[in-house]
């Protein structure tokens, strides 16, 4: 790993460490979301278990998406990404790094999470290492995804409901696998293929977006 | 292409340029938002030069340094480095510069030491001890572990203008980099400036504020000769 | 390689006038395509055995829909060509033919929505192909609201041309994902347009039509294009005569 890659997720962990309430807030949106579920359609705990897969992925998706609206904000105000694009570093790598240590700690609490909110909507426990799997390799792209937008964005002064509006629509593939393959869970149908989807997703992600969120950062900044 | 004409705007010359000029900008054009800010603007820089962009305020003194420091696209004309376009050689110009904007790149969040750790890894890494010694020579001992948001305006730009004392690309340039600095500041950055540029180094530079201490090579480029 | 050419191609002035003498000869063709294929398809074209004279809104539908899908692949193919030669013209084709694409997928949806009524008996089933224009439609709202939101110029046609390729190597996974989906969830639903057996008195007006709409296209692009490199240039000596040309005639 590159000195630079590895000095970026260290400085980043310690900057979202000192201000944890910034990665407690998109845990607790995808709380309250699943629970107006049971709210809005009623208790019945057959519905909510045919229901699950979907709530559970948009909430997941809905928190992702939210949590990243800020994601390089501070960096553009206080001039940071200016050094970062005049930097000698390849800027793709550092914007990759900089999306991983926001996953590492958002993406994975909320993986974290996912679970217990699924039992209380009724989904059986041998659906769980499914969910985990596919939460595990959607949400990255979710996380890459919503960064190009953020990146894109980052210079206006009101984003407001701009970021949803650009990245929503390419998350549906993300949502249709990840809400398939738990549906298939749950039916008991064999969900590997969908997974192994998944999992192609996130490396072409991983490969390919960093370098459209560098080009959304260049633009951003040479506004 | 033509060199000068009749309507171009061109710099004062300081010293007769023997060389290639390191960096040198031709017939550039800046518009933002519909406004043309200024055009056919020329200008070279070679080692030692120093150049002091003046102006007044919106007449695009910030925009040409970014656009020297190719952080933004010039509307028309080009920016050479070394003679040859920038466009295709983005990481010669990023290991010859040292660019501060008029905001920094310093974390609030983070303290001195590991804001100037960051900020040199882009560059060069630089060890703890340099990185104290910089802190020091910015008059800032004692401060190396506070957070930087409990720092006073000054004394973040004095983080920020630790840099200049820690690695050494040839080309600076800096925007506002007086801004907030208290007398005794501004006269060791002038200072500072001078003896970089008689090593050889370039510094290009906004303010609004008269240089007390300059090098033989400082020109002055005003931009409001050149509006369009 | 001689490239002068391309970067001719970037020439606002050239381009104005170039297009000045092609946009009649797309407005007359378009005009008189979609004036022959209509009257064709809608009149004459053989009745649908199974669904009667209802499908013949497929002359409208199909054309628009193929059109939409076309137009925001252009729009990539303009980011790219905007991103990396620098080309502004690209950038001006990119901002210009996002609204138009936007008004194709909508039509196509109306149409297809309008269809749907006397075929599955309702507006709106949750049909692959449907969705996936809903979901085209919902990527051209992007790329609108972004260009909108940006104030400075470049950097919004740029930020567009980002977003626009992104969305494109997108589309084929949203596509196939959404006709899984489709599938998963209803597994036998018959397709309309997927009949391979289409005679061909029905298949020549479709194709008289999609060459008339995409002439349509062409032109309405072009005066976009030519209004927006007018605004641009406005500044320019070429651009100043030809709108006292314009304003003179009027």
């Amino acid at each position: 790993m590159s000195p630079v890659f590895a000095l970026l997720l260290a400085r980043e962990s310690r900057l979202l460490f000192r201000r944890p309430a910034e990665l407690v807030n998109p845990l607790v949106f995808f709380a309250i979301v699943i629970a107006l579920f049971p709210l809005a359609v009623g208790p019945e705990s057959q519905l909510l278990q045919t229901l699950s897969p979907g709530l559970i992925w948009v909430a997941a998706l809905l928190a992702v998406l939210l949590s990243l609206d800020g994601l390089f904000r501070s960096d553009f105000e206080d001039g940071s990404l200016e050094q970062w694009v005049v930097a000698p570093q390849p800027l793709p790598l550092l914007v990759l790094a900089k999306v991983l240590a926001h996953w590492l700690f958002s993406g994975l609490a909320l993986v974290l999470l996912a679970p217990l909110l699924a039992l209380m909507l009724g989904l059986p426990a041998r659906c769980l290492p499914v969910l985990l799997l596919s939460l595990l390799l959607g949400t990255p792209v979710l996380s890459l995804l919503g960064a190009v937008g953020a990146a894109l964005i980052v210079g206006l002064k009101r984003g407001g409901l701009l970021l949803p509006l650009l990245i929503l629509p390419l998350y549906i593939p993300v949502l249709i696998l990840g809400s398939g393959v738990l549906q298939a869970a749950l039916q008991g149908l064999p969900a590997t293929g969908h997974l192994l989807w998944l999992a192609s997703l996130a490396v072409l992600a991983v490969t390919l977006l960093p370098f459209a969120i560098a080009a959304g950062l260049t633009i951003s900044v040479g506004e | 292409m033509r060199r000068s004409g009749r309507d171009r705007c061109v710099e004062p010359m300081g010293s007769p340029i023997v060389t290639t000029p390191f960096l040198e900008i031709m017939a550039l054009a800046c518009e933002r938002d519909w406004r043309l800010l200024f055009e056919r603007l020329d200008l070279a820089l070679a080692p030692g030069d120093m150049l002091q962009v003046v102006g007044p305020n919106g007449s695009g003194k910030t925009s040409l340094l970014r656009l020297l420091a190719g952080l933004m696209q010039p509307s028309a004309g080009e920016v050479r480095l070394q003679g040859r376009s920038l466009c295709g050689q983005r990481a010669e110009l990023a290991r010859n510069l040292l660019w501060i904007g008029h905001a920094a790149g310093i974390k609030g969040l983070l303290t001195a030491e590991e804001n100037l750790a960051w900020l040199c890894a882009l560059h060069r890494p630089a060890g703890r001890e340099a990185i104290w010694q910089a802190l020091a020579a910015v008059g800032l001992r004692g401060f190396e572990d506070v957070p930087c948001h409990t720092l006073s305006a000054g004394q973040q730009r004095r983080v920020a203008l630790a840099r200049l004392h820690l690695e050494a690309p040839p080309l600076w340039i800096l925007d506002e980099p007086f801004t907030a600095l208290d007398k005794q500041g501004v006269a060791q950055l002038e200072r500072h400036l001078q003896d970089h540029c008689e090593r050889g180094g370039m510094v290009v530079l906004t303010t609004h504020h008269s240089l007390a201490v300059k090098p033989a090579t400082f020109r002055e480029l005003d931009l409001e000769r050149c509006a369009a | 390689m001689n490239w002068t050419w391309f970067h001719k191609l970037g020439s606002p002035k050239w381009f104005y006038e170039v297009s000045g003498r092609w946009l009649p000869w797309f407005a007359v063709a378009a005009a008189l395509l979609l004036g022959v294929g209509l009257v064709w398809g809608l009149a004459f074209a053989p009745p649908d055995y199974q669904q009667g004279n209802s499908f013949r809104i497929i002359y409208i539908h199909v054309p628009v829909a193929f059109l939409a899908q076309s137009c925001y692949v252009l729009l990539a193919v303009a980011g790219l060509v905007g991103l990396v030669w620098r080309i502004k013209l690209a950038d001006v084709a990119l901002q210009c033919a996002a609204p138009i694409g936007a008004w194709m997928t909508f039509i196509a949806l109306v149409t297809g929505a309008i269809w749907g009524k006397p075929t599955w008996g309702t507006w709106w089933v949750w049909d692959a192909r449907l969705t996936s224009m809903l979901i085209l439609l919902f990527l051209y709202f992007g790329i609108i609201a972004l260009g909108q939101a940006i104030a400075n110029r470049d950097s919004a046609a740029k930020a567009c041309a980002v977003l626009a390729i992104v969305g494109v190597v997108n589309i084929p996974i949203i596509k196939y994902s959404v006709e899984w989906w489709n599938s998963l969830h209803q597994p036998a639903t018959f397709t309309l347009t997927e009949k391979p057996a289409m005679p061909m008195e029905m298949w020549l007006p479709m194709l008289v039509m999609v060459l008339g709409i995409y002439c349509f296209f062409a032109a309405v692009l072009l005066l976009r294009m030519r209004l927006e490199v007018l605004r641009r240039e406005a500044r320019s000596s070429w651009a100043k005569s030809e709108i006292k040309a314009l304003v003179g005639a009027a």
